[in-house]
């Protein structure tokens, strides 16, 4: 069977970045040899052109931070050239007034600003730098251009009673779109389980309140809403399937199937440097270790709800996290023999204090 | 809705390697057929859905499109990819 055709590219333009999110996807190892050179910028120019070619409709400019990258317009230009609808993911330190003019005249699409939570003092305690004023500026910046903007919002045990307000802000900002993304288990998310995890009550308000604001806003403002794998009981079609609608580029070339796939030992990621992203993507092991439903072991393959094709067996990285191995059922799963697991994390120690994401040495800070 | 446009950000495109018109909006995409598509070019924020409705009939014989194209554009409005620029 032939690979099916990609819809989206996430460009990882560099892994710099002036926030610490203690729950940011990106590799823990990012400080190390193996991300010491980034990518140049005709490399990327190419990259964008190939995968226009191969279908590939969306590209997220995403990092770490993107406008830390000198080239930005120079890459936005070359992604509208090549056909792409293009999506910066930004912090929004950087997004000024004068940027995001020159990023406009240069075929930007889409802005997306990540706040880490409504509230100035806190989101600055999270993010572990002052930049909560600088990302609403962005955000204005940003719509008085005629960008359509979408807020992020990464939710853990630490903001998640805030939501009303966030509901609140995205749509005095003018957003189109929130994105209300719960922390997910892997980067350097795992190292700060236990400050994230939040309890069922929690959710169970955030979700009511989504469900109010919907109601009341309709079409104007989507709310996309998603529950952690920590309190399902069956999997979600993780990256809508390995190798199927998106391929992740790392700043150092190596594409990925998905941001933390790099955590799975034994796959060999092909770098755009040396081999097109076809043949990547349609010829490479990565891409094709656990694509389609024949990879599967027991029991997705005798799946009782017919699912196989539905969830793609779901978290390939969470499945090596919790029982050991990337090729089992995603523990997520109630037939999972390792389902217990997950049960467990809902129970985790808890603390207030994070670990900081950074390039250098860790740092550990108090609440408050 | 009186003066129907494009919600902001939304691109029209022809998808050369599906053989297929699209929608691209923020992170997504929506394929459309060709009358859909060209229902969509015509949404300036200056026409009413009637001036649409006549520019597509004439384009095809005089044929009676308008009730085709106030469904097609409820339904984009419905999920917010239309909107009414007088609003």
């Amino acid at each position: 069977m032939p690979a099916p055709r990609p819809y989206t590219l996430v460009a990882e333009l560099s892994y710099q970045c002036p926030l610490h999110c203690p729950y940011c996807s990106n590799p823990v190892d990012i400080g190390g040899e193996r991300y010491r050179t980034e990518l140049e910028t005709e490399h990327w120019t190419r990259v964008f052109h190939e995968a226009r070619a191969m279908g590939v409709l969306q590209l997220a400019l995403t990092g770490g931070e993107p406008m830390l990258r000198r080239d930005l317009d120079e890459l936005v230009a070359a992604g509208r050239e090549a056909g792409l609808y293009s999506t910066l993911v930004t912090a929004g330190t950087r997004f000024t007034r004068e940027r995001a003019e020159q990023l406009k005249a240069a075929g930007l699409d889409h802005v997306q600003v990540s706040i880490q939570s409504p509230d100035a003092e806190e989101n600055d305690r999270i993010g572990g730098i002052r930049s909560f004023d600088r990302k609403i500026a962005a955000a204005r910046a940003a719509r008085e251009l005629g960008f359509p903007l979408t807020i992020n919002c990464v939710l853990h045990r630490q903001n998640l009673d805030r939501i009303e307000e966030i509901l609140a802000l995205t749509e005095e900002l003018g957003a189109q779109r929130l994105e209300l993304a719960n922390t997910q288990y892997y980067g350097w998310a795992v190292v700060n389980q236990n400050a994230l995890i939040p309890t069922r009550e929690q959710l169970e308000r955030g979700e009511a309140a989504v469900q109010r604001f919907r109601e009341r806003v309709g079409p104007r403002i989507t709310v996309l809403w998603v529950l952690p794998d920590i309190y399902e009981d069956l999997p979600k079609p993780c990256m809508g399937g390995w190798g199927r609608t998106t391929v992740v580029i790392a700043p150092n070339g190596e594409a990925l199937p998905c941001q933390a796939a790099t955590t799975i030992p034994g796959l060999e990621f092909a770098n755009v440097r040396d081999h097109s992203l076809e043949w990547i993507w349609n010829e490479s092991d990565a891409f094709a270790r656990f694509r389609g439903t024949d990879w599967m072991p027991e029991p997705c393959r005798s799946c009782p709800l017919g699912r196989q094709e539905e969830d793609f067996g779901g978290c390939r990285c969470q499945a090596l996290r919790l029982t050991g191995d990337a090729a089992a059922t995603d523990p997520v799963c109630r037939y999972s023999p390792h389902h217990d697991t997950v049960v467990a994390a809902r129970d985790a120690a808890q603390t207030d204090e994070f670990v900081y994401r950074t390039m250098k040495r860790t740092r550990v800070a108090q609440r408050g | 809705m009186n003066r129907p446009r494009l919600v902001t950000g939304a691109r029209l495109q022809y998808d050369d390697v599906r053989d297929e018109h699209l929608l691209l909006i923020p992170e997504g995409a929506v394929r459309l057929n060709a009358t859909a598509a060209q229902v969509l070019e015509l949404c300036d924020g200056e026409r009413s859905a009637d001036d649409i409705a006549a520019a597509l009939s004439e384009r095809y014989g005089g044929a009676d499109v308008a009730d085709d194209v106030r469904d097609l554009l409820g339904g984009m409005a419905q999920k917010g990819l239309v909107v009414d620029a007088g609003a």
